[in-house]
């Protein structure tokens, strides 16, 4: 790294949509809503943008910069479309952030957004790769209950001790979401409800995987010296970082399937990039990509939270319930507000963003120190991942 | 010069249905014993691929001059099988290729033309292999009579295991028994018309033409093969009308494997020349529009020939179906809610061109520089692509040709997937570390049942992936070790 990122853009205004099965509304209302809200928290009008960055993953979203210039009849704005898989949001607050900083730009629409259940079809669609054809069929469930069935054989965990474990994951989540106004499930779920839940991809069952929902997320960013002009508690950005797997893992036999090698290398560089030593203490709280609670749990250990093979421990003593030493998905991460692709990463900085201005209400930890996002994309052996970090 | 059989091989699925599930299904006669069903990802293309992948186990398959493919089931009508089962038999690209079809002689009939190419001298080596996966519709008799299954077998000069001494044959062209295109289910005539004036009158026929012409007697014969009908009395009572005695008679694989159509002459063979000792005289005939019938001389170099998996392995390794809804399921007899999935992309054939050896060979390559065999697989879906960069040392360009396609690999990881449509439920996807390296994800199939485990072993098999819009997509899966 040649320089850091550190404390050179502040984050003025966010908004987020109702996230869930958003049946009377369109992309162009989750568009409007996310901006809006944007606008009024940062106290600017639409006229004082600058630039725009946009992450979708489906084209039903939207293709283009249009995708974010047509909703809101922008002004022949410089409009980028960011696709990075499940990490597009974080993306494009990592681009929109590099334009800041480097002076271009004094204020900066982010936005992602995912109409995902005009599709009509179950879990997330294989997107249209135009690959020639030849490939299996298997879901994403498929591709990260691998992950489980490896890390139980390594580890040595019988299927109840894995299930339990995973249970952990998804039980602290649910109970986080309960206040979550914004989330799509609402609702305590039991151990035994999700130990007992009909099977997709074993291990993983109904609650060990996020639902699929619509939603939208969006940031004003500017350079830091000026945030202040705007609002008396900015939130500024410590670290960005993105990492692609060479897709290697199911073509190298280094690959283990125990952990996720861009979690590794994006959360060290982000650690140097904000001066974190002890990650474990110094980050108060963390979003990660819960897509499935194996992956949830496996980013504990990728991020230096657990040690390697002891993440068990930690989840099962409750380190990451919202009372733990370090609080995980405080909003109830993908789990509960499900994953519109686009959007997911910028619902991440809106918790952290919150919880740092104190106005996650019931949620509100009392010492979030710094905060944590991770945010990746494709399947364990090659993913594209992005860990942020955010701080007053 | 001595032309003759130099290797056989063999496939049967390993799925079996008793007749009395279909029996119990549909109600109507009671038939004995019970038929090979190919599973929902093969074909009559995929199954010659197997019998051939065994008839040239521990053979060169450069050395092979021809490949002509039997079968009345033919998954194109305008597209060549045989030059699909080339490429995936790894074979030369100046090989002589042809599809032998309509008629149920088709194995006998490609086997004589392959024989007549080698006794002219045109080519040293020949393989034949016929694939049938012939259907009938659901509630009669001919379902249940019916089989899957391919045989093989290589022509040559060298090592001959069973020497061609004659060969007789007529045409007729009565036809009891037929389809047409377009059309998925066989149709017959009244049935004692069909076997009286038919298979009982015309193989009679031509196999007293073949012993008059060569001035033989059936007692000569240490084995008399012929073809079964879709009935199982014909059969027998031909070995009556030939006074064959009872040891003679090769069994016709009715009540174990069904009638397997053009490849079922073939598939008798196979067995017979499994039993076969040296010095024994084989009489083998085929029945279809006509008679295909031959003299066959074992010699000693059978007891040469190195083992197979052949007919009585593959019989003996088998799952049974436990339902009749399975068996329509996998025939697409019945139209089925489909799953709430994406649609499949379009498959473009000019991919499908330039991975063609990647797709039908399971090609992949090896670094010339740390000897680190890959698979030719992607990043994310595990699509096929060709490989320029080492996935280890990433060195550019220095990668040399890597065939996995006869490897055994052991499971790394693997997913038993719910959500994902599939035909046989749950689809089943392996991460695999190949015996002597590499790694890929493969789908798996041919479970039966077998409780999957990290470290468990697998060995490919050729399949069908999907039909999409008129292209038959052929890959290969990891089933567990057939036997």
């Amino acid at each position: 790294m040649v320089e850091s990122i550190k404390d050179r853009v502040a984050i003025i205004g966010m908004g987020c949509t109702q996230f869930g099965e958003l049946w009377d509304k369109s992309r162009v209302d989750l568009i409007v809503e996310a901006a809006k809200e944007a606008y009024a928290d940062a106290g600017i009008e639409q006229k004082d943008i600058q630039a725009g960055w946009v992450s979708t993953y489906y084209d039903t979203s939207g293709i283009t910069g249009q995708a974010l210039a047509a909703p809101l009849r922008l002004p022949y704005l410089p409009i980028t479309r960011i696709e990075n898989a499940c990490a597009s949001a974080s993306d494009a607050l990592r681009n929109a952030t590099y334009a800041v900083a480097a002076g271009i730009y004094d204020r900066v629409l982010v936005l992602g957004v995912e109409k995902i259940k005009d599709q009509g079809l179950s879990g997330l669609a294989v997107r249209n790769l135009d690959l020639g054809g030849l490939m299996f069929s298997m879901t994403m469930p498929g591709m990260f209950s691998m992950l489980a069935t490896k890390y139980f054989d390594h580890y040595k965990l019988s299927p109840e001790e894995g299930k339990h474990m995973l249970a952990h994951v998804s039980w602290k989540s649910h109970k986080n979401g309960v206040n979550s106004p914004k989330a799509h499930f609402r609702k305590e779920v039991s151990m035994d409800q999700i130990i007992k839940a009909p099977i997709i991809a074993w291990p993983l069952g109904l609650f060990d995987c996020c639902g699929v929902s619509d939603g939208c997320a969006a940031a004003i960013i500017v350079p830091a010296k000026d945030a202040k002009k705007y609002r008396p508690d900015p939130v500024y950005i410590k670290a960005l970082q993105m990492c692609v797997a060479p897709g290697d893992g199911t073509t190298s036999t280094k690959y283990d399937y125990l952990h996720v090698e861009s979690t590794v290398r994006a959360g060290k560089t982000a650690y140097i990039e904000a001066g974190v030593k002890k990650p474990r203490e110094e980050i108060g709280m963390a979003e990660v990509h819960d897509c499935f609670s194996i992956t949830e749990a496996v980013i504990m250990e990728d991020l230096q939270f657990s040690e390697r093979g002891h993440m068990k421990d930690d989840i099962e003593a409750g380190f990451f319930d919202l009372d733990g030493g370090l609080a995980v998905q405080p909003d109830g991460g993908l789990k509960c507000f499900g994953h519109p692709i686009g959007a997911s990463g910028l619902r991440m900085i809106y918790e952290m963003y919150k919880q740092l201005q104190g106005k996650a209400e019931k949620r509100q930890l009392k010492n979030p120190k710094l905060g944590l996002t991770q945010n990746l994309g494709g399947q364990p052996p090659h993913c594209t991942n992005f860990v942020g970090i955010f701080g007053t | 010069m001595a032309v003759g059989i130099t290797s056989y091989g063999a496939y049967i699925p390993l799925y079996r249905m008793s007749r009395d599930v279909f029996y119990k299904a549909w109600g109507g006669a009671k038939m004995p014993g019970e038929r090979a069903v190919c599973n929902h990802d093969e074909d009559s293309v995929t199954m010659a691929q197997e019998a051939a992948a065994d008839c040239l186990r521990g053979i060169d398959p450069k050395k092979v001059d021809g490949l002509f493919f039997a079968t009345t089931t033919q998954t194109y009508l305008e597209r060549l099988g045989a030059s699909i089962l080339a490429v995936a038999c790894d074979l030369r690209e100046d090989v002589r290729t042809m599809d032998v079809t309509d008629t149920l002689r088709a194995g006998t009939s490609a086997f004589a033309a392959a024989a007549d190419a080698v006794k002219a001298g045109s080519d040293k080596n020949i393989l034949i292999t016929a694939g049938e996966h012939r259907m009938a519709a659901p509630a009669g008799d001919f379902e249940m009579a019916l089989g899957d299954g391919a045989a093989a077998v290589l022509i040559g000069t060298e090592n001959v295991i069973a020497t061609i001494e004659g060969s007789y044959h007529i045409s007729d062209e009565f036809s009891g028994v037929w389809r047409v295109d377009g059309e998925q289910f066989i149709r017959a005539w009244e049935d004692r018309m069909v076997y009286d004036k038919g298979y009982s009158e015309v193989l009679e026929k031509g196999i007293k033409g073949l012993l008059k012409k060569y001035n033989m007697k059936t007692s000569d014969f240490a084995k008399v093969v012929y073809d079964t009908t879709l009935e199982s009395r014909r059969h027998p009572q031909m070995a009556k009308q030939l006074k064959l005695a009872d040891e003679q008679v090769q069994d016709p694989l009715f009540d174990t494997v069904g009638n397997i159509g053009a490849a079922h002459a073939l598939m008798m063979l196979v067995a017979a020349l499994e039993d076969a000792k040296p010095g024994d005289k084989i009489l083998w005939a085929s029945y279809g529009n006509g008679v295909d019938a031959f003299i066959l001389q074992v010699t000693p170099e059978i007891a040469k020939l190195a083992p197979r998996r052949g007919f009585k392995k593959h019989l003996a390794a088998k799952r049974m179906m436990e339902n009749n809804h399975r068996y329509l399921r996998w025939r697409k007899i019945v139209p089925l809610e489909r799953a709430r999935r994406s649609e499949q992309s379009p498959t473009s054939l000019s991919t499908l061109r330039r991975d063609s050896k990647i797709a039908l060979a399971l090609y992949g390559v090896r670094c010339k520089k740390c000897n680190t065999p890959q698979f030719s697989q992607g990043g994310s879906y595990g699509y096929l692509t060709p490989l320029r960069v080492c996935v280890d040392c990433q060195a550019i360009d220095e990668m040399e040709p890597y065939k996995f396609s006869g490897r055994k690999a052991k499971i790394f990881t693997y997913t038993e997937d719910n959500l994902a449509d599939s035909n046989d439920p749950p689809t089943t996807v392996n991460v695999i570390d190949w015996d002597g390296g590499g790694r890929g994800i493969l789908d798996m199939t041919d479970r039966g049942g077998a409780k999957l485990s990290v470290g468990m072993e697998v060995e490919m098999t050729f399949r069908k992936l999907y039909y999409d819009r008129g292209v038959h997509n052929y890959f290969w899966k990891t089933r567990p070790v057939r036997c």
